[in-house]
Order: structure tokens, then sequence, then C-alpha cells
């Protein structure tokens, strides 16, 4: 039970996506004009994560290490399918609103790489712990972001008036907003880190992304070179 | 005529890819060094965007909708696309190798880049036809070409800024972008 409570800690704060590891950048930015939209997109992506961490890390010693990619995509995009009709059945407005980011979780970062760097290794029971760590993780980075837009941008908290409305700032709560408001976390972020005498941080996004690309790309490379030598 | 003209303008411009929807933003922060390399993610993604809009729309409409299978379509979409990229990828070697040292670099980026299954799902969400969907596709990409092109721009002047330690690198290319966005939001009258 210890390394599941480790595990929860590890997400929640130690490697937190939003905070600490920047990854998932996309929407991040796209869905938290209000605290309802982050929170929602956070649970979301919390169920797929820990379903998807569950049967990948069932799956490891089965599904074969140069098509792992391909197969990793596919158990993603059943569980983004099948959450994407939950919520259009029982909460229709929250789907609408987040719209085609809920497909778009396929591509979240977060899931390929803990799929990647976690559950493909690990037994299931701390797989699972690690997405409902990470997830929450997620969903408590949106959260914050959510409020502190909505809060600022539209004066209200879950719809509920607390700043009126000729003392908001509009922009946080549109689209360049998010781009400020990020730009302030990491810089505040960098801040910490060059008074501790670390070195400034990248996004994370680019390096993580392009590198599970890559590995991608070559199993693919792999596996088509394999099937086509087979078929010959 | 008209209506592809407006989704065109509608993609490129009125709701930009990056600075409106916040799709594709890990190129766009990441290959947003150089104009150079910019303009040649922008081709890359132009090219990749476009004819996956094309293949997607065709198989939705052919396959998907007549056997009513069209809730699978976020995984259809994603396997048809990282499959499509590595067909152009091979394509391009053989039949033009030129091409390919200038834009083979940047096709394994775009793999999992969530513009080109956006665009896909957005095709679909607006029920557009084949013509409008790769219409849209190439407007969506042109958009992406724009924004990331205009971005390299500022950054290569950015570069000999005196700029705070905390706020250089990633804080302030999203400032950038920020500012950019504001730009770009003075286009939704335009439609």
């Amino acid at each position: 039970m210890n390394r599941c409570t480790e595990r929860l800690y590890n997400g929640l704060i130690k490697e937190n996506p939003t905070f600490v590891m920047m990854l998932g950048m996309c929407p991040t930015l796209a869905v938290t004009s209000s605290l309802q939209n982050g929170f929602g997109m956070g649970m979301t992506t919390m169920v797929v994560l820990t379903a998807s961490n569950f049967i990948i890390s069932m799956l490891r010693k089965v599904i074969p290490d140069k098509v792992r990619m391909p197969a990793f995509i596919v158990i993603v995009a059943s569980f983004v399918t099948i959450v994407q009709f939950l919520l259009e059945a029982y909460l229709p407005s929250l789907n609408a609103s987040l719209g085609i980011y809920i497909p778009l979780i396929v591509v979240n970062c977060i899931i390929l790489g803990r799929a990647e760097a976690y559950a493909s290794k690990n037994p299931v029971l701390p797989s699972i712990f690690d997405g409902i760590g990470m997830g929450l993780g997620f969903t408590f980075g949106l959260s914050c972001l959510g409020f502190f837009r909505e809060l600022v941008g539209s004066g209200t908290v879950l719809s509920h008036r607390i700043i009126p409305d000729e003392y908001c700032i509009k922009i946080i709560g549109l689209a360049p907003g998010a781009f400020f408001v990020l730009a302030v976390l990491v810089a505040l972020q960098n801040k910490i880190r060059i008074s501790n005498g670390k070195k400034p941080k990248e996004l994370k996004c680019i390096a993580d992304c392009s590198a599970c690309q890559k590995q991608c790309e070559e199993r693919g490379k792999e596996f088509i070179g394999n099937s086509k030598k087979e078929e010959a | 005529m008209k209506e592809l003209i407006l989704i065109a303008i509608g993609a490129a411009l009125v709701n930009n890819v990056v600075l409106s929807q916040f799709l594709g933003l890990c190129p766009f922060l990441g290959v947003s060094k150089k104009v150079k390399t910019a303009a040649g993610m922008g081709m890359a993604v132009i090219f990749v965007i476009t004819i996956s809009s094309l293949l997607t729309s065709v198989i939705e409409q052919y396959i998907l909708v007549p056997t009513k299978m069209t809730y699978l379509n976020t995984i259809v979409f994603i396997l048809v696309i990282a499959a499509l990229v590595q067909f152009v990828e091979m394509v391009l070697k053989k039949m033009s190798p030129s091409l390919y040292s200038a834009l083979g670099v940047y096709l394994p980026l775009i793999t999992t880049n969530c513009a080109v299954l956006g665009v896909a799902l957005l095709n679909v969400q607006n029920s557009y036809g084949i013509v409008e969907s790769v219409i849209n596709g190439l407007g969506t990409a042109i958009g992406f070409t724009i924004s990331i092109v205009i971005m390299a721009g500022i950054r290569e002047r950015n570069e000999y800024n005196d700029i705070s330690p905390a706020l250089k690198g990633t804080p302030i290319v999203l400032v950038t972008a920020g500012l950019m966005a504001i730009a770009f939001s003075g286009f939704s009258g335009l439609l």
C-alpha cells in the first residue's frame, strides 16, 4: 500500500503534470477559461488515464515491444471514445463546452507518457494509483488555472459573482489571457529555480512529445519492415 | 465558391489553429527559433493536414457513415493519420528526394500533432463534405504556417533583447504568443 500512496504523492506534488512537468499544454490553455471546464477536463483525463494505465499494465507482457506505441494509442483511443459517450449521455453541458478537446485527449502527452514511462513496466495496482495520482495532479493544475482565470476574467467562481463586472480584466478569460497566465506561471517557476541555483526550464512538452514521436516512428518503421519481410 | 473562400479565411485567420484554438502548440513553441525551420515545418504541416483531411473525410463519408460506425472516428482517424505520415515520408523519400530533404525532418514531429487530428474531427463536427474538408484543412494549415513564421521572425529579433533571466526562453515566447493572439482577434470581424 505504501507504494500506492507514494504514487499519489508523486502525481499530485512531486511530478505534477501542470506545474512541474509542464505536460499537456494544449488542453491546459484551451479549457481553463472557467473553473468548471478545467475541473471537468481534468477529471475526464483522469478517468482515461487510470483506465488506460490499468489495461496497459495488465497487457504489458502480451503486447510485443515493437508495436507497443500503436497498441497504446488504440487502447487510449478506445477509452476516450467510451468516456465521450458517457459524457454525452450524463453530462451533455460539459461535453458541449469541452467539445473537440475530449477526443483530443488521445494525443495528450501525459497519457502516452505515463503509459510508456510507468504502466508498461510496473504491476497493475501501482499503475492504477499512478494514473489516479497523475490525473488528480492534472485536475488540480487545471482547476487552479480555471479558478484564477474565471475569477479575474469574469469575476465569478462557478458562476457565482464575486467581483463586480466593471472591475474584471476581460482579456484573462479570453484566448490571449491563456498565454499570459501560462507565461506568468513558467516565469514564476524559473524565478524559484534561479534563486535555488538551478537552470531555468524549457517547456518539457516539446522534448517529451518529439522523443516519443521519434520512438513511435522508429518502432513503426521496424514494424512495417518486419511485416514486409514476412510477406516476402 | 464564396462558401469555400469563407471557410478558408475562417480557418486561416479568424479561428487560427494555434492562437485561438490552442492546437499544435508543441511545434509552435518548439520549432519557431528560426524563420527557415519554421517555414519548413509550416510547409510540412500544410502538406500533411491537406492530405489527411482529404483521406479522413473520404473514410468518414464512404466507410464509416454507410456502415454506421461513425462513433469509431477518433480511433480510426488517429491510426490513419499515423499511418499516413509514415507513408508520406516513404513516398517522398522514393519519389522526390529534394522535397524529402526539405520536409523530411519535420514529418516525424507531425505524427501526434493535435492539430492534424483536431482538423479531421472538426470537419466531421461541422459536417463538411469532401471539398469543404480539404479547403478547411488547407486553410487551417496556412493559418498555422502564418503564425509560426511570424513567431519565428519575432523570436529572431528577441534574441538580442535584454530580457530578465526569469522571463527568458519560454515565458517571453508565451507573452509574444499572447500579443499575437490579441492581434489575430482583430480578424474576428472579418466574417
